[in-house]
């Protein structure tokens, strides 16, 4: 391939404003692509995590009692809840707690490993749970046993976080003990000394939001049954196939057995699908929307090139008669308009290319972002290229059929 | 001259459809993205209570052990039982509320509506004035209602509504709690956005339908929402709240002048100091008096979600504006003949470059209606999402005619160095080659 990149600089040269333009868009456009690709695929990867439960078949229930009660008439109450619901058809298990992953609150505390520690070595979530909490959420035991039925005790609102015993995940487990045994060891919670008699392989926190990212995998489960006015959780586990079913059969037999109750009409019944779907709605709506600006971005800056490239064939159309007269081929002319534009986007694209990564360093410091990896700058640029020369091929196609005797026309 | 150059932009815009519509579609886009995220930005950085909030402070205290303490570490954003009744009572300010959020089950009197949780409000008596809440039956209950533990209560207008049906329910009983409460007042629509004074259960939340003095909620031990920060390894006791080394409490105070903010602050400085004389505050004093807006900022409440979309919608005009500058340039420059033509009868530079502008102006005007319409669809969408402050994006009469001015002001702005670059064609060289 003979292609003499000199002429085309120095005609470039004669008309700098287009390129220029042109230049600017592609740089400014990849930039904006690159980042927002990225952050697309952070928040969509957020979204796969999984919670470490079985959630095809879990939905949660959250019930609140209308007048007044003791807590031990409230933790009776419960308890008769819980038999009622696992009589029911179809359900595999039930257990009880006062949150569960991704509810967006609960209960969240700092673990220390020594008693006169003064600052936490980390924070973690707390889930309450009876020895029904890791069968029913269909939790994989790595180390050490689950709880005995023995174990479990009942809590009020005002009593002593002080479990004897703890079940911890294996990200909190790692982060207390980087990889020795976790099992028999003790950590503090809320001050009080837990031996830690299991590690589950994993379970999220009960909060996806970023201030909770560090410690998004980092739980303590304790033996008790929280026993409080507001938030009591049922979490039910069905057969396969059962979830619908279930979901309409429980609250109506729940009432049977005691109408002094109510659901929240939003929040009160939900299977895990739902509870998710809620839980990453903004990361969604995020990502559906720097989705749609990235394509109408590449979409606009397409037509840019278009537009530019068509004019400089109209200007030139006596020239490329010249040229063709003097025996350039057809595919000579698009050569050197596809040429052309790949020196113009080339120039764009290592502007860009600066401009992408200095944008993901604003990013960075204004919002906390990751650094932008650089299989997205390459994929951006890649793009980009293939946009650039796929928009000047019809111009350069049009200007391949300007006839040779243009030479002889005056413009 | 004006109309003639319109006729003139008319024409050459007709001639060159394609182009044309390329452009406006460019400029429609870029601003339509930008009307939308800078109208929702705009309704949630707004001021919640306008000519009220300079004059409405957050006092901050650190009142927590040594456990953990970092100097220069910020107080806590709550106040406990013992702090906000030691500065209701104090009175150092116009007016003070201590404040919290919770959630009252509702029993109506009539059978055809069903036992229902209200979000509430327990708050004392100055939280009417103090934040100018406009009531549309009765009013507020007083400071000796407060004292009292009178089984009194606010209703919203909403809640009126669904109970009472918007009648004046003044003077009524409504039980709430298995407890008979005095109706007497039921305020107008009020949603103060963000809803600055308890952030706890999301910044944009609407409003409570239920207020009820802050003393008689504790003493029927009412359900309450919100956040409570505790220290001295004890969890929080629900029933022993008034004494718990906890922080749940709102506490407001509303300070006419900067000198009385200034003295009240220091007023709060001798307050931790005696605190910490009597053995019940460790740390230092650090103490924080943010007004209103400045509380709001200190809270970030506006998402980062929101300003990122933001910034990148300008990223994006700012692509279509160079975009519609290579376009125009293109179709400037192809009418080099007909402007030597123009220039060669006579018309000046300064003539033809106006006339130029004015083309870029109806361009930019064209795009913005066209944007109007895609700001108008973009916030329908925002809308439709189930983020708290969906229902606020709207765009207001301001929004409106910046929509215009950024539309045509950009396009102006763009047209420039196309009109420029076009009235430097020799009009003899033009007529010449033509």
């Amino acid at each position: 391939m003979d292609m003499q990149v000199g002429p085309i600089l120095s005609a470039l040269r004669r008309h700098k404003a287009g390129a220029v333009l042109i230049a600017l868009q592609v740089a400014l456009t990849l930039a904006i692509l690159c980042n927002a690709l990225f952050i697309v695929h952070q928040r969509l990867s957020h979204l796969s995590e999984p919670t470490g439960l079985d959630e095809a078949n879990i939905f949660v229930i959250q019930n609140e009692w209308a007048g007044k009660a003791s807590y031990a008439q409230l933790d009776a109450e419960a308890r008769a809840d819980l038999e009622v619901l696992r009589r029911l058809p179809g359900v595999a298990d039930v257990t009880t707690s006062n949150s569960y992953p991704l509810r967006g609150a609960g209960w969240d505390d700092g673990i220390r490993l020594r008693p006169g520690q003064l600052t936490d070595t980390t924070g973690a979530t707390v889930y309450f749970a009876d020895e029904h909490f890791v069968r029913t959420l269909g939790l994989k035991l790595v180390a050490g046993r689950d709880f005995r039925a023995g174990e479990i005790g009942v809590m009020a609102a005002q009593d002593r976080l002080d479990p004897a015993q703890v079940i911890i995940t294996r990200a909190l487990a790692d982060t207390l003990f980087h990889g020795d045994g976790a099992v028999g060891r003790t950590l503090y919670l809320a001050g009080n000394p837990a031996t830690i008699v299991g590690v589950v392989e994993r379970l999220q926190a009960q909060s996806v939001a970023r201030w909770a990212a560090d410690f998004a995998h980092r739980v303590v489960i304790v033996p008790r049954r929280l026993t409080s006015t507001l938030g009591t959780y049922y979490i039910v586990r069905t057969h396969p196939g059962q979830l619908a079913a279930a979901m309409r059969a429980a609250p109506a037999a729940l009432v049977a057995r005691n109408p002094r109750r109510m659901f929240d009409p939003r929040m009160g019944v939900l299977s895990f699908a739902q509870v998710r779907e809620r839980a990453y709605e903004s990361d969604r709506g995020m990502a559906t929307l720097m989705g749609v600006i990235s394509a109408v971005l590449l979409a606009i800056t397409a037509a840019g090139i278009v537009g530019v490239t068509s004019f400089r064939v109209g200007q030139r159309r006596r020239q490329i008669g010249v040229r063709r007269a003097l025996g350039a081929t057809r595919r000579d002319i698009v050569r050197y308009f596809l040429v052309e534009n790949l020196l113009v986007s080339g120039g764009g694209i290592l502007l860009g290319v600066l401009l992408a990564l200095a944008m993901n360093l604003w990013l960075i410091l204004r919002f906390g972002m990751q650094g932008l990896s650089p299989t997205y700058l390459a994929a951006g640029v890649a793009v980009l290229l293939l946009l650039g020369q796929a928009a000047a091929l019809a111009p350069a196609l049009r200007a391949s059929r300007v006839p040779p005797v243009e030479a002889t026309r005056a413009g | 001259m004006f109309g003639y150059y319109l006729d003139l932009a008319l024409r050459s815009l007709r001639r060159n459809k394609a182009l044309t519509a390329l452009m406006v579609l460019a400029i429609a886009l870029g601003i339509g993205a930008c009307m939308t995220t800078l109208t929702v930005l705009h309704v949630l950085s707004g001021d919640p209570l306008p000519g009220r909030s300079a004059q409405l402070y957050y006092p901050q205290l650190d009142p927590r052990d040594m456990d953990g303490y970092q100097p220069g570490e910020d107080p806590p954003a709550q106040v406990s039982w013992t702090d906000g009744m030691n500065l209701l009572r104090a009175g150092r300010a116009h007016r003070q509320a201590l404040m919290t959020g919770g959630a009252v089950p509702v029993q109506p009197a009539q059978s055809a509506i069903e036992p229902f949780f209200e979000d509430a409000r327990y708050t004392t008596a100055d939280f009417f004035p103090m934040f100018g809440v406009p009531m549309l039956y009765g009013r507020g209950w007083g400071p000796a209602d407060d004292q009292a533990h009178a089984r009194v209560a606010v209703l919203s207008r909403k809640l009126n509504q669904k109970l009472f049906e918007g009648r004046d329910s003044t003077g009524q009983t409504l039980r709430m709690n298995d407890v008979a409460f005095r109706i007497v007042g039921v305020m107008d629509d009020w949603r103060p956005s963000p809803h600055f004074y308890d952030l706890n259960n999301g910044s944009y939340s609407g409003q409570e339908g239920v207020y009820l003095p802050l003393g008689t909620a504790f003493e029927l031990k009412l359900g309450r929402n919100g956040s409570t920060d505790c220290w001295g390894g004890k969890p929080s006791d629900p029933d022993h709240m008034d004494t718990a080394p906890c922080v749940w409490l709102q506490f407001w105070a509303q300070l006419d002048t900067p000198a009385k903010a200034a003295a009240y602050k220091q007023f709060l400085v001798h307050y931790s100091q005696e605190q910490k004389a009597l053995g019940r505050f460790q740390r230092p004093p650090n103490v924080r008096l943010p007004d209103l807006m400045g509380w709001l900022d200190y809270n970030k409440v506006v998402p980062g979600d929101v300003r990122l979309q933001a910034w990148l919608a300008l990223g994006f005009l700012l692509v279509c504006l160079v975009n519609t500058v290579g376009l125009m340039l293109a179709k400037f420059l192809r009418r080099s003949g007909e402007l030597g033509v123009r220039r060669a009868l006579g018309a000046s530079r300064r003539e033809v470059f106006v006339q130029l502008l004015v083309e870029s102006g109806v361009i930019g005007l064209a795009g913005g209606c066209a944007g109007l319409l895609l700001a108008l669809l973009g916030l329908w969408l925002v809308r439709k999402q189930p983020s708290d402050y969906a229902a606020l994006a709207h765009l207001d009469p301001a929004m409106l005619l910046a929509t215009f001015l950024l539309a045509v002001g950009a396009t102006l702005l763009a047209g420039l160095l196309p009109a420029w670059r076009a009235c430097q064609v020799t009009p003899a060289l033009q007529l010449k080659s033509n």
